[in-house]
């Protein structure tokens, strides 16, 4: 089989990216605005576009690809079905209380995100299962049968079922969910024995019921995407990615379409991960900058750091539980208020700070022109001159350097007493400095070190920044891919399809009853291979089994990893699976509690298509020194004042030049700054490598 | 100085705060305690050499908030910095010279630059069980608590004080667990102290005199212009609460002037027969967390920011408790200080502050097994929380931690770690305040053996006898209660029985409203009515609905 082009599309909440990897590896960008009113016309359009450019046909394609953030876009602004959510009697207000905690201590006046089903639609049915999953009070068919009407008169569209203790049995909510469907056929119904059969019954059911808050919108954008790819020729598979950075099928996006959510970072990850494994890079952080938001993750052995839940919608200054917490899998990132567009102001402390409020694409950042008054991060870079204002986004936008430095000296300079330099370096090094200190925290949290890593930096704004974040982070060597401006939809090119299902089975170390693990594998594996095949039939399949473990009595789990995978039923299970908690746990808290039981509580399994290892890029062998063509003073904020930098067109740089630091390597989406600290050389993949210069 | 300077200070600042953030982190991470790990109830800060705090993370616990700074002093006066050596780390559990139970142990690290001590970084967190009766209200002095450990040395020049813990091993439940933390605890800091050394490194720095200059005056600064937007006066309150067998009145004047604000508790109830008394440290971090909720609620922790409020409470109040009292349930009256603290200051400035609410946290220790109901032994100690008073322009919080800032532990893990079925967990209707804002609810719990043997609650509840009281013609809060399901009542305070197969009902309190309710907007009373928040009949008979 002659190998077909790939193509990839990534919606986002403004531009819409897309990435076409031709038969011969070589890779096309495009970008084009993103149509919310119907998604479904920006991607076509985007498509079309970019085969016309290639000159190629549908027919020619391979696979399509598919990010969106549609999803999460709904959860934010509450455009979802109207949903019920049918609960244990007793217990119809766990959605509502959430946590019973305030995100933020000294804030009298914070609201918890409201609830997605309003408590009248909290149907209570009377049933009761205990942690073991047995019956304490039979399922009442009746208290289902009374709900019908209500669901009907109420026009309700999507239903979520969340009993508790379902991860240990799902035949309650089957069973009601079988009662209702008798008598309302069209209703999605959503369990959360299936969506996310995990203890802890709060987060169970938010995860549920933001399910089926999205999954009729979602099954007819899918579907209707799905119809008129076909209608136009496309007649190659037709995949998501989700957010733990793998592919499923339309089928099963439409079903689980929580699944979805943040699926454009998790193809920045991806990306990121697959350039550690060309370059052979075992420790990694990847920094995404934009113009709103920066993300950051960790990159161990070319594998992103997961997590199993994530929050949506942190709609107090990105702060860490004032979201909505979702039990899916998930690439682990760390996202703080902080892009090109991200406000500076003075606080009542005579501090400068940046973000998390950005002045967005219109009006922008004063230097746009477009009337935005407030002084941002691109307009200190402006005024600092790392952006050349010629040179910006390709020449598009023609930038007031004038209007910049009067917004820094009115915003900042004139609380403070600096002039618009001064100003310019202080919404510099505060916007880095939170950016280092959201990476040491991210890293600090997980129990990982953040130097001795390599940077890998794309978005927009991230090459502007990279080099003195390094700095301040002591990492010695940044990457700057090629490309980096749709870095997301060129990290979908490289995504297996994958799928990952977490399920509770509590249960003792000590008393661990093997047979039902490998049951509940077996059974786990099924259903993951039934999703994996469905999007690559003919794939070699990886496994990877996780126990999700700790000591008796604590809060948090670790994520353990179960090896071999085969020995469920064997003796030699217990003591392996002990020796490998005491070895993560050893590395995560330094130590170990002897004597202590220990439980499992979930376990999950991940299954996906063997990727193509990307070919590793060789040593670039030979270095040539390139001079600058013309120099620029730019404000050095290592080195407190402005230095002399030369300026590099990176298309005329070729592999193998060597560029000394301090210099600017400009490009159409961006700018890499190479400060005074650091030296740069474009490898044989065309990355700019950017090395920190030995100790003078 | 020149601009550049200007700015790395501010920069150095920044990374102070991010440097005790990491280092309360590393805690939380490694501790055992579950309300550590869980519920934040931990703290962490850095101070310059003379125990002057500058920087503080923000944790789940107010009541750490400036006890620990304090806590620094006391350590510096029995240990001057010039007799410390590099290597050497304090502890100390002292109710009274720590955070005001023996569960909170502090330790402090100085350290060192070139030979020079620079700084000391302090931590303090909860340990589950430091021996004696454990948690709870009923000990009549300080003795029968647990072991206290006056401020000593932990390491003395990198080497363990062995003596040290093996007499803490040898007096505590859980001795792993226990020394454990005090690992955790000394780690936290030593990783605060590498991260500090690398910092000023790279800011080519030698000590933190000028960001400690810049940190206490800009703070000190924009903490006075906060309280000078405040209107000047003495304002007074008094909240009366059920104690542990007689009701204690808490009484203040707060005293808002130009050189910041004085909070004074003459008139309070004297100290208690039993175990809910505060020492005075933890009165002032949960009376200066009530003014800074409102006032300067921006301004980090710091001994500049921390300067311009100061707590008073006389000697032998059950807000000043003295040597040797009962003090493990400290917070079922510190936790109702800011009600206090905000009260006073809603005659200054209604328009931010909320009505009293349930404050106190509901924590029933549910303990059964070998001489109680038989069956397997277990000990949970879950919380509930009750309502939050209503804000101006808006309804209180319903079931919602405040002053405390933990997190709930979910009902299935309650169900799957202890033989207790949690039968019913839910807003408790009429219970916010009736108001034009209404105040938050409280939760009703049904707590069952799960196989009907007995077994016993030990209760640390107040608001029973005395609610969240309305402002400006709201409605009180639902008042709290503990009953069997045969209506049988409970007292509020300490261990009773359940007998076998019946069941336990918790009712948290509510939070109290503000204005008269009969002026609530006709759509959110609709609202309410419709989600079951307000019965048909109160809806009636309290708001005046048609």
């Amino acid at each position: 089989m002659t190998r077909r082009a790939r193509l990839a599309v990534d919606i986002g909440g403004t531009f819409t990216d897309i990435a076409l990897e031709l038969a011969d590896g070589s890779r096309v960008a495009a970008k084009t605005l993103t149509t919310p009113q119907a998604p479904e016309d920006g991607v076509l359009k985007g498509v079309e576009e970019t085969l016309q450019s290639a000159r190629l046909s549908p027919v020619d394609i391979g696979v399509v690809i598919h990010g969106t953030t549609l999803a999460t876009n709904a959860l934010i602004e509450k455009r979802g079905a109207r949903t019920a959510l049918l609960t244990t009697e007793g217990h119809r207000d766990s959605l509502e209380m959430a946590y019973e905690n305030r995100f933020e201590q000294y804030d009298v006046m914070i609201d918890r995100p409201p609830p997605l089903v309003p408590r009248w639609l909290r149907l209570p049915v009377r049933e009761r299962l205990n942690a073991q999953g047995e019956a304490l009070i039979a399922l009442d068919e009746t208290s289902v049968a009374g709900i019908i009407p209500v669901l009907e008169s109420e026009s309700v569209e999507s239903l979520a079922i969340g009993f508790l203790h379902s991860y240990a049995n799902p035949l309650h909510e089957q069973r009601a969910a079988e009662i209702i469907a008798g008598a309302l056929p069209r209703l999605s119904i959503s369990l959360s024995s299936q969506v996310a059969p995990e203890i802890r019954e709060y987060e169970r059911q938010t995860t549920t019921v933001a399910n089926a808050y999205v999954r009729p919108m979602m099954e007819r954008y899918l579907r209707a995407l799905e119809r008129a790819l076909a209608a136009r020729g496309f007649c190659c598979p037709f995949l998501l990615v989700t957010s733990g950075g793998g592919l499923c099928t339309v089928e099963t996006a439409a079903t689980y379409p929580i699944r979805l959510v943040e699926s454009g970072p998790a193809g920045g990850a991806v990306l990121a991960a697959s350039i550690a494994q060309r370059l052979d890079l075992p420790a990694v952080l990847s920094f995404d900058m934009g113009g709103t938001t920066a993300k950051m993750c960790l990159i161990d052995k070319f594998e992103p750091a997961t997590a199993r839940v994530f929050e949506v919608d942190r709609s107090y200054r990105f702060k860490k539980g004032s979201g909505m917490p979702i039990r899916i899998p998930v690439i682990e990132l760390v996202e703080i208020g902080a892009g090109g567009g991200s406000i500076a102001h003075v606080d009542a402390l005579k501090r400068i700070e940046v973000g998390p409020k950005s002045a967005g694409a219109d009006p922008g950042p004063a230097c746009y022109g477009l009337g935005g008054v407030s002084a941002t991060v691109t307009d200190a870079d402006l005024v600092a001159g790392r952006i050349i204002p010629a040179h910006f986004a390709g020449g598009t936008i023609m930038l007031n350097g004038q209007a910049a430095s009067q917004a820094l000296t009115r915003e900042i300079g004139t609380a403070l007493g600096l002039d618009a330099e001064a100003s310019a370096f202080g919404v510099g090094e505060m916007v880095d400095e939170s950016m280092a200190a959201a990476a040491r925290a991210h890293a600090a949290e997980q129990g990982k070190d953040i130097r001795r890593r390599t940077m890998i930096a794309f978005g927009g704004a991230a090459p502007l920044h990279a080099a003195r974040l390094a700095e301040k982070l002591s990492l010695d060597r940044v990457i700057i891919p090629e490309g980096a401006g749709v870095g997301s939809a060129i990290g979908f090119l490289l995504a297996p399809a994958s799928y990952e299902i977490v399920r509770s089975l509590p249960m003792r170390l000590e008393a661990l009853d093997g047979d039902r693990v490998a049951g509940m594998f077996a059974q786990l594996r099924l259903e993951a291979e039934g999703v994996v095949s469905a999007a690559e039939p003919a794939a070699a399949l990886i496994e990877i089994r996780t126990a999700f473990m700790r000591y008796v009595g604590q809060g948090y789990e670790v994520a353990v990893p179960v090896i071999p995978p085969s020995l469920a039923e064997d003796e030699e299970f217990v003591p392996l699976l002990k020796a490998s908690f005491e070895t993560v746990y050893r590395a995560y808290y330094g130590r170990v509690i002897p004597g202590m039981a220990i439980e499992v509580l979930s376990w999950s399994l991940r299954l996906s298509a063997r990727p193509n290892a990307p070919a590793p890029v060789k040593a670039t062998a030979l270095t040539r020194d390139v001079a600058p063509k013309s120099t620029r003073d730019v404000f050095d904020a290592g080195s407190g004042r402005r230095l002399c930098y030369g300026v590099f067109a990176r298309e005329s740089l070729e592999q193998g030049d060597r560029v000394e630091g301090p210099a600017l390597i400009v490009e159409a989406q961006t700018t890499c700054v190479v400060t005074a600290r650091f030296d740069a050389i474009v490898d044989n993949a065309r990355n700019i490598v950017m090395t920190r210069k030995a100790a003078p | 100085m020149s601009a550049v300077d200007q700015i790395r200070l501010q920069l150095l600042w920044s990374r102070l705060i991010a440097i005790v953030e990491e280092q309360a982190q590393t805690l939380m991470r490694t501790a055992f305690s579950a309300t550590v790990r869980e519920a934040g109830d931990l703290s962490a800060g850095v101070f310059d050499t003379r125990g002057r705090m500058l920087a503080q993370a923000v944790t789940g616990t107010p009541g750490h908030v400036n006890a620990m700074a304090a806590s620094v002093g006391c350590f510096l006066k029995k240990f001057p910095i010039e007799a410390l050596d590099q290597g050497d780390v304090l502890l100390t559990n002292d109710p009274w010279e720590g955070t005001g139970h023996l569960n909170d142990f502090t330790v402090v690290t100085p350290v060192f630059r070139g030979g020079k001590a620079i700084a000391l970084f302090a931590a303090t967190s909860h340990i589950a069980d430091v021996g004696g009766l454990g948690f709870g209200p009923d000990a009549r002095q300080i003795y029968e608590e647990g072991l206290l450990v006056p401020i000593s040395r932990l390491f003395r020049k990198g080497e363990a004080n062995a003596t040290l813990i093996e007499l803490l091993r040898a007096n505590v439940r859980d001795p792993q667990a226990a020394e454990g933390d005090l690992y955790s605890l000394a780690a936290c800091n030593e990783a605060g102290a590498a991260r500090l050394l690398e910092t000023l490194d790279e800011f080519g720095l030698d000590g933190l005199d000028d960001v400690g200059a810049v940190i206490i005056g800009n703070s000190r600064a924009a903490m006075l212009e906060e309280v000078r937007r405040v209107p000047f006066g003495r304002y007074e309150y008094s909240m009366r609460i059920d104690g542990y067998d007689a009701p204690v009145d808490l009484v203040a004047a707060v005293t808002v002037g130009a050189a910041g604000v004085d909070v004074d508790f003459t008139g309070t109830s004297g100290v208690s027969g039993h175990g809910i008394n505060v020492p005075l440290t933890y009165t002032q971090a949960y009376a200066s967390f009530g003014v800074r909720c409102v006032v300067g609620n921006m301004v980090p922790n710091n001994a500049g920011s921390l300067g311009v409020v100061r707590v008073a409470a006389p000697e032998g109040s059950i807000l000043n408790a003295p040597r040797p009292c009962a003090v493990s349930a400290r917070h079922t009256v510190g936790q109702m200080l800011p009600d206090v603290v905000l009260g006073a200051l809603s005659k200054a400035i209604p328009e931010r502050t909320p009505a009293e609410g349930a404050s106190c946290l509901y924590l029933p220790v549910l303990l059964g097994g070998r001489g109680i109901g038989g069956g397997d032994d277990f000990i949970v100690n879950p919380f509930f929380t009750g309502g939050a008073g209503a804000r101006p322009g808006k309804d209180g919080l319903s079931c919602t931690a405040f002053p405390s800032g933990v997190r709930n532990t979910p009902v299935e893990i309650n169900e799957a770690s202890a033989p207790v079925v949690i039968w019913r967990k839910e807003l408790r209707t009429d219970s916010g305040g009736a108001g034009r804002l209404r105040g938050g609810l409280g939760q009703t719990l049904e707590f069952g053996h799960a196989a009907g043997a007995a077994f016993a609650v030990s209760k640390m509840f107040d608001r029973i006898d005395h609610p969240a009281r309305g402002r400006d013609s709201g409605g009180d809060g639902g008042a709290g209660a503990a009953h069997l399901d045969n209506g049988a009542r409970m007292r509020g305070m300490g261990r009773d029985i359940i007998p076998p197969g019946r069941r336990l009902i918790v009712e948290t309190p509510g939070g109290a409203g503000i204005g008269d309710p009969r002026l609530r907007d006709r759509d959110s009373l609709g609202q309410d009515v419709r989600a079951g928040f307000v019965s048909a009949a109160a809806a009636k008979l309290v708001y005046g609905s048609e």
